[in-house]
């Protein structure tokens, strides 16, 4: 076994790791920067159809009559529909996973019938032939409502006095609670109880591209292909197949460019299973772009919890249990097929996360609500369970008039303790706590920061410095969904083919929205080949040339995708060997591939170009012998089974200047020092912890869906829903501990969510260590200026 | 189209005339009429800047003017302006630190980052910031994007 076949963290692989730990330039952005990318809508097909939605004015109202004849009289109008039409093409579906007992949700369809659930749900399709014929016609439907109690508030779903779906009983879809037991006896014991409730502001993705789909049915192969903004192509590709009855193998999913998705895209959404299913009912290819207004009110919103948190502390700092109550409202369906289960139950596997505790006790319930529906958006529940672990941590260490910083490292989990049992039962493989908070503070020179916040403070100015340390699930294994029944694959591939003049193709189920995965693609496949990086072509998102897998979400491209294409390059490697042994009449341990090049193991001569070798094994096979066939196409593929979870560490700070007259919080700074396994690319990384900081930052500072008390959507467009930009944005300073997970031969753990995981309990932390000395607190996101104000006493 | 206009304009240097609807944005007739995709719709209400155009030498939204209002206009998109080279300082300093993800916004930020370039002056990061501040990107964190204008403005 040569060096390249040991994995890239056993000892002495360092020096062999090619492009692996350099900060490369992703060779995809070329065209994304000239304007020559390939959004869905930027695609031109003949015969194309637009559909537009007409939709639920109303957050609970039964349809009564719906009245077509105008609209269907409008120019370019093909065809007007109602749900039980559309319901012919497409079936129904329920959101429910096995892993989580009890979870309850009724069928939903494509278009709504008889009843509309929420504000902004699609009760018709209007099909035309442009979508500005489209959107005239939707106007000239004229429908009649009987509007039904519309249950808004959350605790209210739960006392379940106006029940949504009578049938379902009541209003809770998921209820869970886990107990270590001797929770009680904990806080009985306990120096120092401290008790809060945190709120969270219901908020979503944004993505700048909304959702768009277009599906081109072919009627004489009965086939479907769908050209799709998604993260997860098999996934769609399977639900497609199901819902709309055609065979797996004739549907096929091509995401090209996708313009974000932070999870916002992974789920299945009703008017996108509608225009697939109008594309086979009308027999030619139709579009559907979700203009900003559709954008803000369907697709999925996420991260609505208040939640009682209780520590029970010592004198001497030491954490005895934590106590945890979270109330989640996910409006009137669980989201299909990943439920909207998972963001509470991941709060209750995350909190008190970082520390060494050994009793927990924590409580869900997920209540049905008639707004927008929510699921699982960018860190899910992450950002929930670290802001209200580290709130209340803070809140202990301040009772105990103890620096947090010193409070933190009494209690982190020791970095000689893995493999470790957390309290809620998952599993860590090795983390890394005391070394970051070691390296953070000495990032961001915390000594001489609270010195100056000391200083400023006498000069009326306050000063906020916040922590907010974190785990984070990557990596994740079956457990996650597949275990539950949902048909969404824990494992991916990667195809890897010599071509004739020396190229390496690489073909991963892995898909790239940005983040840089086509990038880190081409690093691993040219460092575990052989090969220059520009000899490399990556593709990825089309269900008819990848291998079968998962797609990307949930932190999983690089330390999962990554993997299958570092074991596939060594095979490749392996076999182009394989070749060169007999062309060159050489052993094949006496030979490497270097440079683009075959090369003698001990004198590194080059012996054969890659470009001679391939055109040999293409098209003078003749000469090879006769019993020898070349294989120069290899497949492999990875799924994380020895974990559920791979799960990392991290730890934030936030520093901030609260102007206590205008309520306005201004960034001073901001640092992120995290384990993130192996790191491919530099730059990459740190491009992902940013923009994840900054979408953690959005939910601390700006954003939320504000509903009415009748369950209309109050700031639905980007001039009233506000988000980070370029003026207010700190400059973020980026540091990393690499501890490579050994399930892998890469050690790659994931990092696209931790930025959002941590950033607003970080926020939140900086704004109440500003605003103790006044003896205000701020516990409810987004910490606005009114709020801050109000806290203040001063409004 | 029965109330539809001719209007005669050139786009990236090319002379074009068409029929629209009065109600017809410019952006929309860019992508659709003229199959130039390169500039995208985000909002559709002025706010990200996605669509961000340069009309005469000005950038504009292009969801918030009207095919009609171009008529004799001289109309540059990222299209043009990245065959001209004209881009090809910020493309280069983009790629090279990451300053774009999905992309999606990109060429609205070159668009408007190369208004800053055409200054002729240095700036801040502050002032950097402030400028590209009409500008949303949901991935970067706007950090990156930030560097690369700073080292071609400053540069």
């Amino acid at each position: 076994m040569g060096k390249a076949e040991l994995p890239l963290h056993a000892p002495g692989t360092r020096t062999d790791r090619g492009y692996i730990g350099r900060s490369m330039p992703r060779p995809n952005a070329a065209r994304l920067l000239q304007g020559r990318g390939a959004y869905v809508d930027d695609l031109r097909f003949p015969r194309l159809a637009h559909v537009v939605f007409y939709r639920s004015p109303y957050a609970h109202a039964l349809i009564k009559k719906l009245d077509f004849k105008k609209a269907t009289q409008a120019k370019g109008v093909i065809a007007v529909l109602d749900g039980r039409a559309v319901a012919e093409y497409c079936t129904p579906w329920v959101a429910v996973l096995g892993h989580l007992k009890g979870i309850k949700s009724p069928p939903q369809h494509a278009v709504a019938i008889d009843r509309a659930c929420w504000q902004g749900e699609a009760v018709a399709a209007v099909v035309a032939e442009t979508r500005a014929q489209a959107e005239d016609a939707a106007a000239l439907i004229e429908a009649e409502w009987e509007e039904l109690p519309a249950v808004i508030d959350m605790e209210v779903s739960l006392k379940g006095t106006s029940i949504i779906h009578k049938e379902l009983g009541d209003n809770i879809c998921f209820a869970r609670t886990h107990d270590t037991g001797g929770v009680d006896e904990a806080f009985a014991q306990a120096d120092l109880v401290v008790e809060e409730t945190y709120g969270f502001g219901r908020h979503t993705g944004v993505c700048l591209e909304g959702r768009s789909i277009l599906a081109d049915y072919n009627a004489a192969e009965h086939s479907l292909t769908v050209y799709h903004s998604t993260q997860a192509p098999h996934m769609m590709q399977d639900i497609f197949s199901r819902h709309l009855g055609i065979p797996e193998a004739s549907v096929r999913v091509i995401a090209r460019d996708v313009g974000g998705s932070y999870g916002i895209k992974v789920h299945v959404y009703p008017d996108e299973m509608a225009t697939a299913a109008l594309s086979v009912m009308l027999r030619r290819p139709v579009k559907f772009v979700a203009d900003r207004l559709e954008s803000f009110a369907t697709d999925i919103h996420a991260r609505e919890h208040r939640v009682k948190v209780k520590i029970a502390v010592k004198k001497t700092g030491e954490i005895l249990a934590f106590d945890m109550d979270d109330l989640t409202a996910i409006g009137p369906y669980s989201v299909y097929p990943r439920t909207s289960g998972i963001e509470g139950n991941q709060v209750v596997n995350l909190t008190g996360g970082p520390y060494k505790h050994q009793k927990y006790r924590g409580k869900l319930n997920v209540v049905f609500t008639n707004k927008n529906v929510t699921c699982q958006y960018r860190a899910v529940g992450h950002p929930i369970a670290v802001a209200l672990t580290e709130g209340i941590v803070d809140k202990a260490a301040a009772a105990l008039k103890m620096d947090p910083a010193e409070f933190r490292r009494r209690n982190l989990i020791p970095d000689d303790a893995y493999p470790y049992t957390f309290p809620s039962g998952v599993k860590f493989e090795r983390l890394s706590h005391h070394q970051a908070l070691d390296m953070l503070l000495n990032l961001m020179d915390y000594k001489k920061l609270r010195q100056e916040q000391k200083e400023k403070r006498k000069q009326g100015r306050h000063l906020g410095i916040g922590l907010a340390a974190m785990i984070e699930v990557t990596n994740p294994s079956p457990a996650f969904y597949g275990v539950g029944g949902a048909r969404i694959s824990a494992q991916d591939g990667a195809t890897l083919r010599l071509e004739p003049t020396g190229m390496v193709t690489v073909l991963c189920s892995v898909t790239e929205q940005g983040q840089g995965t086509e990038g880190i693609f081409a690093q691993i496949a040219a460092s575990a080949v052989g090969v220059s990086m520009d000899k490399v072509k990556v593709i990825t998102g089309d269900t008819g040339v990848t291998p079968y897998g998962g797609g990307t979400w949930a932190s999983r491209g690089a330390g999962i995708g990554g993997e299958a294409v570092l074991q596939a390059g060594r095979a490749l490697r392996s076999s182009i060997l394989d070749v060169a042994s007999h062309v060159l009449g050489l052993a094949k341990s006496e030979l490497e591939i270097k440079d683009d090049q075959i090369v003698h193991l001990l004198t590194q001569l080059p012996k054969l170009a890659l470009s001679e070798l391939g055109r040999i094994a293409y098209f003078r096979p003749d000469t090879l012998p006769m019993n020898f066939q070349s294989e120069l196409t290899v497949t492999r593929h990875y799924t994380p089974r020895e974990y559920g979870f791979t799960f990392t560490n991290g730890i934030q700070a936030s520093l901030v200047d609260v102007d206590v007259d205008t309520g306005f919080v201004k960034l001073l700074k901001h640092w992120c020092v995290e384990d993130s396994g192996t790191i491919i690319n530099p730059m990459l990384v740190d491009e992902q912890l940013r923009g994840g900081v900054v979408q953690g930052i959005g939910a601390a500072l700006y954003e939320e869906c504000l509903y009415s008390p009748e369950g209309q959507l109050l700031n639905g467009n980007m001039a009233d829903y506000l988000v980070p930009m370029s003026g207010e944005m700190p400059d973020i300073i980026c540091a990393h501990i690499e501890t490579p997970t050994k399930q892998s031969e890469l050690g790659a753990k994931g990092v696209g969510e931790a930025g959002t995981a941590g950033a607003p309990a970080a926020v939140m932390n900086a704004i109440n260590d500003a605003l103790a000395p006044l003896g205000a607190q701020v516990t409810a996101m987004p910490f606005t200026p009114e709020r801050i104000l109000r806290a203040l006493k001063r409004v | 189209m029965e109330h539809a206009l001719d209007i005669t304009l050139t786009v990236n240097g090319t002379r074009v005339r068409h029929r629209v609807e009065p109600r017809e944005h410019l952006i929309d007739f860019l992508r659709e009429k003229l199959g130039l995709t390169g500039s995208h719709v985000g909002c559709e209400h002025g706010v990200c800047g996605a669509c961000t155009l340069r009309v005469d030498g000005q950038i504009v939204r292009g969801c918030l003017m009207l095919a009609v209002q171009a008529n004799g206009c001289r109309v540059d998109t990222v299209e043009g302006l990245s065959d001209s080279k004209e881009l090809a300082r910020l493309q280069k300093a983009f790629h090279e630190k990451n300053a774009l993800q999905c992309g999606f916004c990109t060429p609205g930020m070159l668009l408007a980052a190369q208004d800053l370039v055409l200054k002729n002056k240095k700036f801040t990061r502050e002032e950097i910031r402030q400028h590209m501040s009409g500008n949303y990107c949901r991935c970067t964190g706007y950090q990156a994007i930030v560097d690369a204008i700073e080292e071609v403005v400053n540069g």
